[in-house]
């Protein structure tokens, strides 16, 4: 994984809201924003393209859809703002 | 179902062709990755579809965010029935559920199955 450099401000607000929502057993959060710079989309400042990794017992059940949306259901207000792309990874602990 | 006029059209479309991709840029000329990649997909089983271009259409480009109840474009619907975005169908393409599900909706799929 390449889960290097320390979370930026927005990751680390994702990665609180992600593990209060979900208490993921595994949560990756990857700021890809270098591999976008100057793509529309892409701030000078990154952490506007992110790869989220999510393992929990709370996705149990659901369809791949139900899960990727409880995932941006949770991060609404970032995916309103300021992330421009989002792709998600969402499994329960069993798969 | 709302009177968004939006919603209307949006329904219109999927009711009226088997694979629908919204998306950004053509079939042709991609403007996304991630819609690039769910072109690819597509190509590669051999299914028909019609591509919607948002970003030639900003009601759309927005409407179907809420129609859908998803935050991000691309977005394939199947038969009516919303299947999801790039991550959804390249899982499902490399598990090869996509194959199994377009056979099951009667969607003529021209490539064999992946081993």
């Amino acid at each position: 994984m390449p889960q290097t450099a320390p979370d930026g401000p927005v990751a680390s607000a994702i990665r609180a809201k992600l593990t209060a929502a979900f208490a993921p057993q595994r949560l990756a959060i990857v700021d890809e924003s270098r591999l976008h710079a100057g793509h529309a989309g892409a701030r000078e400042d990154g952490e506007s393209h992110f790869r989220i990794e999510i393992v929990s017992a709370a996705f149990r059940g659901l369809s791949r859809v139900e899960r990727h949306r409880r995932v941006n259901a949770v991060l609404a207000e970032e995916l309103a703002g300021r992330i421009h792309a989002l792709s998600l990874d969402v499994r329960d602990p069993d798969a | 179902m709302s009177d968004n006029p939006v919603f209307q059209r949006i329904q219109s479309e999927i009711d009226g062709n088997d694979v629908v991709l919204f998306m950004k840029g053509t079939p042709v000329f991609p403007q996304c990755g991630f819609s690039s990649t769910v072109v690819q997909v597509l190509s590669i089983l051999g299914v028909k579809f019609k591509g919607i271009d948002v970003l030639s259409d900003g009601d759309i480009r927005e409407g179907v965010k809420s129609f859908s109840n998803w935050p991000t474009i691309p977005q394939l619907y199947v038969k009516g029935e919303f299947v999801g975005g790039c991550d959804i169908v390249r899982e499902m393409y490399q598990s090869g559920e996509l194959h199994d599900f377009f056979a099951q909706k009667g969607i003529a799929v021209s490539a064999p199955q992946a081993e």
